[in-house]
């Protein structure tokens, strides 16, 4: 099957499933059921993807071997005048988020098999149009099918907020909207431009535009604002707590577990290739920005009363050992010249992706969980759950040490890669960074001791039930995914190598 | 004088055919009892169907043009494909108009009639080889939209409408007609091409450029763009809607045709002059119909005011007075027509007798009570806010690029600030649909009119497919204009 369109397959399979759902979905039992099915469908085509994916494959250009890193390249002409081409192709990168994005939407549509009970069928059709859309923002090469599928991702989402949401779903859902819009329409802009230069919008040809050193800087902060909203980056991220505090459990799940890789994928794809001058040049900004981000979110997050936000702000100091993996790595290619260093942070912010895609999901379904049977997220209403539901303690516990970075846990794998990057650098950059460690583990093991440990607080935490069937495929799920990278990362980092490598290599060089 | 040419004739075929058969409507529609009206009714869609035909039938190659009388008359290529979409929508006019007039007992011929002639004009207008020729047509298809403003003369609204829309549409073709005698003055001739032919030869420019200033205000006012677009949310808010069906969709389209004619094949001469002008009404539109559409609570005046922003991103593919950036605008006005047609159109299907259903809260809860057609009205709010991957979109990436290609970066930025402002009013109508409760939980009653359901279907998802398969459509564009 190697030859199968399988990357749009994995785009249109889930969209047109979505139509399917939403066309004979009448019947609520029958709306969840297809839709598993096809969310099951999509992750058994994600994986010949993971399993026919050649790290080592080269070809041979006028007797020079060179990698071939783009594998399942699938290129049709869309619009002639502008050279517009419907362009896929999955580097080592993309492929580790696609799967990524398969595994957690089969688990997000069970853990939404009871929790949604209105207009089932519009919430199952908007999950999978949304896991075919970051599919196809994953394999897209073609900078406006990029563009395209990272806009269209808005809608759904915005729907899923606004509709099966919280008291306070509209405020955010609008907020989200209106964030992501606004920093990706300057992207648009820029990719205008980068057209007018090139004649096409293939990121290849933009890669080799020739821009001036002042291109490369506006397009690199047209560039910034949009995924830097998206990761979500101090101080755009206000956006994040409100969207993840209303909206239902499975929408959190998404959009912490894969939502905010797009811009972390973005400055892999973008930033780093097109305006790579730029990046080097004000990496600064989003080293600084990033550092705030781990010290300031952290203490934030350490005051929050409500579970979901804690985890949300949480997310934000996670996803910015990404930035900071990936924008340390020009500073260690082009000062330094230590180029495996370079490769060791962008690594790590790589598998910080993944990591934090599995422990983030892992710890919105956790409260899910509760909030479902309890209708409530604030810690202070629970405490001693672990005294009721020992299954679901010993899942949060593992999943809040992953949070932490507990070694033997793949949130450990990710933060230590970058965290040894840094050091070859700026001794004090990295002290900085470290420091997430300890205010993770305070915030996060506080919120452990608070809610699962001590005397059981109230009658209504006394009467909670353990673990149902479902609600153990889903978290046991998380587990193995969490614990198999924490202890044996080697065939996720076998999968990114060349692709980092190519990278890192492009950008040793000064372009302008 | 040019003599008298009978092959002449097959060139203006359509446009006769077209006024023969609306006198014959006439004729047919005096016999009619008020319940026949549906005779009128499908001959009419014929009439534009035959029209239709002749049109294409009479197309000449991809980047030529036939010159009938004299040259007043052009049969290009750019005039076929606006041709072609003004009858698709004057008849899709039609057929959202017929059950909301029917109901309110306005079904009357009129209605028919005076859409029939204003398209004559509007063929007239894009076909404009003199400005003669743009004259006539403008104020056929301008005399016929006041009439039709006033269509249900026992309201009020309408009436103050009508006497609105009349009073400052006769200001503006006076101001247009003062600079078409300028213009005429300067250069001695009606003729566009000779007009093109002598700028740069002529003993005034200063009164040429004078002349150029009040057709630039006078095409402004038709298309409504900002500071003259006074006149565009009261008669939107106060036509009947299936007549704001037609206002809102099929003129935008002459519109653009009579400013290419104008501008471009007349006046491209003092192109650098008339770029810095429209790209300054480009900005202040996009400001003004973002802006105050915001405040509105009233579906019809928010997509006026919208209307006035969408003329703002039309004039972006005039800054750079290129072929490309033409055809840019040309999609732009396809896609507007198109996308506005749905918008009203759902308005008319929602109304009911002695209901309007054209507040913005009027469609609370659209989603519980018909997902369908709630479905249909958020394609067409994300088209008109330009999110991918729906019409809109494209072509507000094909205007913006042109601005970016012609120089006017800083244009580009200002409209897509605008845009995300414009965003909010947009969402708002989706916000309302799909988060908040009914007002009524009753089940939405549609009316039995099942021509109106499915074209309205239909024409709504063409949005999403447009969107995907906008290619052909573009390459139509930029063909016509010999790209």
């Amino acid at each position: 099957m190697a030859d199968w369109p399988i990357l749009s397959l994995l785009i249109w399979v889930p969209i047109l499933g979505a139509v399917i759902v939403l066309a004979f979905g009448r019947d609520e039992t029958v709306a969840r059921w297809l839709t598993l099915c096809i969310a099951l469908a999509t992750l058994a085509l994600s994986l010949p993807l993971y399993f026919l994916y050649q790290p080592g494959l080269t070809a041979t250009f006028a007797g020079v071997a060179a990698p071939v890193t783009m594998q399942f390249v699938e290129s049709h002409e869309w619009i002639r005048a502008l050279k517009v081409y419907y362009a896929l192709g999955a580097d080592g990168i993309a492929v580790a988020l696609i799967v990524l994005t398969t595994f957690t939407s089969v688990l997000v549509v069970i853990g939404s098999w009871a929790s949604i009970d209105k207009r089932v069928s519009q919430y199952m059709a908007a999950m999978l149009a949304l896991e075919g859309m970051l599919i196809g923002v994953f394999a897209a090469t073609d900078a406006l099918l990029f563009y395209i599928f990272f806009e269209a991702m808005l809608i759904p989402m915005f729907i899923i907020i606004g509709i099966w949401g919280g008291p306070r779903r509209v405020y955010a859902t609008l907020k989200f909207f209106i964030y992501t819009f606004l920093g990706s329409i300057f992207m648009l802009v820029g990719l205008i431009y980068l057209h007018m230069k090139t004649g096409e919008f293939s990121l290849a040809a933009f890669a080799q535009a020739g821009l001036s050193t002042s291109e490369q800087a506006w397009l690199f902060f047209a560039f910034l604002i949009a995924f830097a909203i998206k990761v979500p980056m101090w101080p755009v991220h206000t956006w994040l707590p409100d969207a993840h505090v209303e909206a239902p459990t499975g929408g959190s799940v998404i959009l912490a577990a894969i939502m905010l890789k797009v811009g972390g994928y973005g400055f892999i794809r973008f930033s780093l290739p097109i305006t790579p001058d730029a990046s080097y040049e004000y990496a600064w900004v989003v080293i600084a920005m990033s550092l705030v981000a781990v010290v300031y979110i952290g203490y934030v997050a350490l005051v929050q009363e409500d579970m979901k936000k804690l985890i949300a702000y949480s997310s934000i100091a996670h996803m910015a050992f990404v930035t900071l993996g990936i924008f340390v790595a020009l500073a260690l290619t082009r000062d330094f010249a230590n180029p495996d260093a370079a490769r060791l942070g962008v690594q790590g912010a790589m598998v910080q992706m993944i990591s934090h895609g599995f422990v983030s999901g892992a710890m919105f379904s956790c409260i899910g969980v509760l909030y479902d049977r309890m209708h409530s997220r604030m810690i202070r209403d629970y405490g001693g759950v672990a005294n009721v539901m020992p299954w679901y303690a010993a899942f949060f516990v593992l999943f809040a040490m992953a949070n932490c970075g507990l070694p033997g846990t793949s949130g450990f794998v990710g933060e230590f890669m970058v965290i040894v990057a840094i050091f070859q650098s700026n001794f004090w950059i990295a002290a900085i960074a470290a420091f997430t460690l300890i205010i993770g583990a305070a915030y996060t093991l506080w919120l452990v001791k608070r809610v699962i440990f001590g005397a059981v607080t109230n009658e209504q935490v006394a009467a909670l039930k353990d673990l149902d069937g479902r609600e153990w495929v889903v978290l046991g799920a998380f587990a193995i995914a969490v614990l198999a990278v924490g202890i044996y990362p080697k065939p996720l980092t076998d999968l990114m190598e060349p692709s980092v490598l190519q990278l890192v290599n492009a950008l040793m060089t000064a372009k302008a | 004088m040019t003599p008298f040419n009978t092959a002449d004739l097959l060139v203006i075929l359509p446009e006769l055919v077209l006024l023969g058969a609306t006198c014959a409507i006439l004729l047919v529609d005096l016999f009619l009892k008020p319940g026949q009206r549906d005779v009128t009714h499908w001959l009419s869609i014929g009439a534009l169907a035959l029209t239709a035909f002749f049109v294409w039938r009479g197309a000449p190659e991809m980047g030529q043009g036939v010159y009938a009388f004299g040259g007043m008359f052009v049969h290009d290529n750019i005039a076929v494909v606006l041709k072609l979409f003004v009858l698709l929508i004057c008849a899709l006019t039609f057929v959202y108009g017929r059950h909301y007039l029917r109901e309110r007992q306005l079904l009357i011929g009129e209605f028919y009639l005076l859409i029939l002639f204003a398209t004559i004009g509007m063929l007239l207008l894009v076909s404009a080889g003199s400005l003669i020729t743009a004259y006539l047509g403008l104020e056929l298809l301008a005399l016929s939209s006041y009439a039709l403003v006033a269509l249900n003369r026992d309201s009020s609204i309408s009436a103050e409408a009508a006497i609105k829309y009349f009073v400052l549409g006769a200001l503006a073709s006076g101001l247009l007609l003062y600079g078409m005698s300028m213009v005429y003055g300067a250069t001695g001739t009606l003729d566009l091409a000779r007009i093109q032919a002598s700028t740069g030869f002529i003993e005034h420019p200063n009164l040429l450029a004078l002349g150029l200033v009040f057709i630039v205000v006078g095409v402004a006012f038709k298309l409504g763009a900002a500071p003259f677009h006074m006149w565009l949310p009261d008669v939107y808010q106060g036509a009947p809607t299936a007549v704001t069906v037609f206002i809102g969709s099929a003129p935008k389209l002459a519109a653009f045709g009579m400013a290419y004619r104008l501008l471009e094949s007349g006046l491209g001469g003092l192109s650098e002059h008339w770029t810095i002008m429209l790209s300054f009404l480009a900005v202040l539109s996009l400001a003004v119909g973002n802006l105050f559409a915001i405040a509105q609570t009233n579906l019809k005046r928010m997509l006026a005011y919208s209307t006035i922003s969408h003329v703002g991103f039309l004039l972006l593919g005039f800054v750079g007075a290129t072929p490309a950036g033409y055809a840019a605008a040309m999609f732009y006005a396809i896609s507007y027509a198109l996308t506005a047609a749905v918008a009203f159109g759902i308005i008319a299907l929602l109304a009911r007798a002695g209901f309007e259903a054209e507040e913005i809260d009027d469609f609370k809860g659209l989603n519980q009570r018909n997902p369908w057609y709630a479905g249909i009205v958020a394609i067409t709010m994300f088209s008109l806010a330009g999110v991918p991957p729906l019409f809109g979109f494209f072509a507000k990436l094909l205007v913006l690029k042109t601005a970016v290609d012609a120089g006017f970066l800083w244009l580009a930025i200002v409209a897509i600030v605008f845009a995300i402002i414009g965003l909010l009013y947009y969402l708002r109508v989706v916000k309302v649909m799909y988060f908040d409760a009914p007002v009524h939980d009753a089940k939405l009653e549609l009316p039995p009119d099942l021509p109106l359901r499915w074209t309205l279907s239909l024409n709504g998802l063409s949005l999403l497919i447009l969107g995907v398969a906008w290619g052909p459509l573009f390459d139509w564009c930029n063909r016509a204009l010999g790209l």
